[in-house]
């Protein structure tokens, strides 16, 4: 590889990571401003932060978000990982393109589309707006994603597996709890962040689907910025964005760490 | 005595008339779809056999095995086993184990733990797991490798594992499918070995399904070939290399020459043939072949020499040119074009460092072999 840095390199370089990072730096930078002003720096302060935790308003949104984000993550892992066991292990059944299509569709369906459709059926259904539906809608949306997830790791299971395990005399249900689950379970896993994470920034859907007293977190923040941006709604997303890093970097630390010590295991197997 | 083959068999319960067959596939079919991949086969093995079942990839003798195993249930016919019908059994209620191609070791478990997966499902005491894994540890020499994953693991060390994990239960039947497919060729001799001495140590049923014929004839007691779903011929592999039933047995196994011709006379076995283009083949092989029955003569290439003159005294000689050598270290093969354009294989064993008369490309040479060293086939 060329080890020189050509000007039209660097500058390329530096011009897409401030395109993609200069915003988020601004946001930052100002959750610590001193003034009240949102443009206008006044002094280094972390006193939007304290007042952040004082912030009832806030906190409670907090709390809401990660209740539905947690429910709705499970109960969408649940199904997903159920649709994709069935759209891989039976091949042939009636209606099983439309099964997959109807899956899949939520993944490229409009955001405002599926809310509006989700909050007609609310209406219809009599069911009042509020935690229940917002879950339920997040559930709906975030289910697809997991069923590709599990999907794609189920197409290269190998299927002896579980052949294996019967033939050593387990039965279907203690071949998939002791077998099958284990092997999928990191798919199972990273479908579960990727619905958590779905349902922690979904704007749309939670607006069409929320009610009084269940306020989501991006909801709270997007009201209270057509009010005025507060150094406060900096705080709060500083802190998201540290929260959804240092996620991302354990998760790939392990990852390596684990690539890294597999490398290592099968070159000792291939010693001897 | 003379008889087919170097080995003397004492253990051959399938010339015993009183024997009581162990596994039977009564005139089993098996179709998936329109395709037929087991088309009315009838196959009996015997007890503490080691039996092989031989055939191209797709022949159906891998289903033959996973119907066994209860993976998949014949669409006509039956499966016994010790007097039991298999119909309907699952495979976790089946008497026999099996050793997968891929091995299927489950990876997020130890060598140990995947050894004594299916005696947890038995309910066995844990005492009595801990021994048994023990045990087939030692057995298989992996002692020190108990607390290893398989990916921890060298190809060759894997497969030990599946065969202990596989042999663990103690089944009354091993199925192996394709079990040293995945080796190199070195390693793959010297667990052909093992595993003969593993079945005669455990006395266990062994049924190995393989497309290698090296394999199924170094191993096997008896052999099926198997051929589009159906059985071609059983028979020890000294029966199917000398005495093959048909001309796909004959050149499925092993090299082969072939001479079509007609029975032109003969009685009580011996018979001349009459190979057109002037060669007739004397043989003591022709059974009850009439006189006029199309047949086909087959020969294998060390059963055939090849010399510079006509051996003095040969009852089957014909002229012919060396076309090709191949001179592999241990033996040296000739092909002879004969006079009429066909070419015959021959293979000569180096038994002596020193050739007194060496053939080169181009030679006319004369091939030759006894009346006793080929087999005539009608099917």
């Amino acid at each position: 590889m060329n080890a020189t840095w050509s000007r039209f390199n660097v500058i390329s370089i530096v011009l897409g990571f401030a395109f993609l990072y200069l915003p988020i730096v601004l946001l930052v930078v100002f959750s610590f401003n001193e003034s009240k002003l949102v443009t206008v720096w006044g002094g280094f302060s972390t006193k939007w932060y304290v007042s952040l935790f004082h912030n009832r308003g806030l906190m409670d949104a907090t709390w809401v978000t990660a209740r539905v984000g947690v429910i709705s993550a499970t109960v969408a892992t649940v199904l997903g990982t159920l649709a994709a066991l069935t759209l891989t292990r039976y091949t042939r059944f009636r209606g099983r393109l439309l099964f997959s299509g109807m899956v899949f569709a939520p993944l490229v369906m409009p955001e405002v589309i599926t809310g509006l459709s989700l909050l007609l059926l609310f209406v219809a259904v009599g069911l009042d707006r509020g935690f229940l539906t917002v879950t339920l809608a997040h559930t709906t949306l975030t289910m697809c994603f997991v069923a590709v997830v599990v999907q794609s790791r189920l197409i290269t299971f190998d299927r002896s597996l579980e052949e294996a395990a019967m033939d050593l005399g387990a039965p279907p249900v203690r071949t998939f709890f002791q077998i099958t689950l284990p092997v999928i379970m990191p798919a199972i896993v990273s479908g579960w962040m990727l619905a958590f994470t779905l349902s922690l920034d979904d704007l749309v859907i939670a607006s069409f689907t929320s009610g009084p007293g269940a306020t989501t977190l991006p909801m709270k923040i997007y009201s209270q910025v057509r009010l005025g941006v507060t150094p406060e709604i900096n705080a709060a997303c500083t802190i998201l964005i540290a929260v959804v890093a240092v996620g991302v970097i354990i998760a790939s630390l392990v990852n390596k760490s684990r690539e890294v010590q597999r490398q290592r295991d099968e070159q000792a197997a291939q010693r001897g | 005595m003379k008889s087919l083959g170097s080995i003397r068999r004492d253990f051959a319960p399938w010339n015993d008339p009183n024997a009581k067959p162990y596994i039977q596939f009564d005139n089993v079919t098996k179709k998936f779809g329109e395709f037929t991949a087991v088309n009315n086969l009838s196959l009996t093995i015997f007890e503490r056999e080691f039996f092989a079942l031989l055939g191209a990839s797709g022949c159906g003798k891998s289903t033959l095995l996973r119907m066994l195993a209860g993976f998949e249930e014949p669409t006509a016919g039956r499966i016994m086993l010790d007097g039991q019908d298999l119909r309907g059994i699952p495979p976790y209620r089946r008497p026999v184990n099996m050793m997968f191609q891929s091995y299927a070791l489950f990876p997020h478990m130890t060598v140990e733990n995947n050894i004594a997966f299916g005696l947890k499902q038995e309910g066995m005491v844990k005492a009595d797991i801990e021994k048994r894994v023990a045990e087939m540890l030692k057995l298989v020499k992996l002692e020190q490798f108990a607390k290893r994953k398989p990916h921890q693991l060298s190809g060759g060390q894997r497969q030990r594992v599946a065969l202990a994990r596989s042999v663990a239960k103690r089944p009354k039947v091993l199925l192996l499918d394709e079990p040293l497919g995945a080796l190199d060729k070195k390693l793959r001799e010297e667990t052909q070995f093992e595993l003969m001495d593993l079945q005669q140590n455990l006395g266990l049923t062994f049924v190995v399904v393989t497309h290698d014929q090296e394999e199924a004839m170094t191993m096997a007691d008896r052999i099926a070939i198997i051929d589009k779903g159906e059985v071609m011929q059983v028979a020890t592999p000294a029966e199917v290399y000398e005495a093959p039933g048909s001309r796909f047995v004959a050149g499925f196994v092993g090299n082969v020459n072939m001479f079509d011709g007609r029975i032109a006379a003969g009685e009580a076995g011996s018979a001349s043939i009459d190979a057109g283009n002037g060669i007739t083949i004397r043989t003591e092989n022709a059974g009850s072949a009439a006189a006029g029955t199309s047949v086909t003569f087959a020969i294998r290439p060390e059963k055939i020499k090849v010399s510079s003159t006509k051996p003095a005294g040969a009852v089957n000689a014909i002229q012919g040119e060396v076309y090709d050598i191949a001179y592999l270290g241990d033996m040296t093969v000739y092909h002879v074009r004969l006079d009429d354009g066909q070419v015959v294989r021959a293979s000569t064993m180096n038994a002596a460092r020193l050739t007194e008369d060496p053939l080169s490309w181009n030679d006319r040479a004369w091939i030759s072999f006894r009346p006793d060293a080929g087999v005539v086939l009608t099917r």
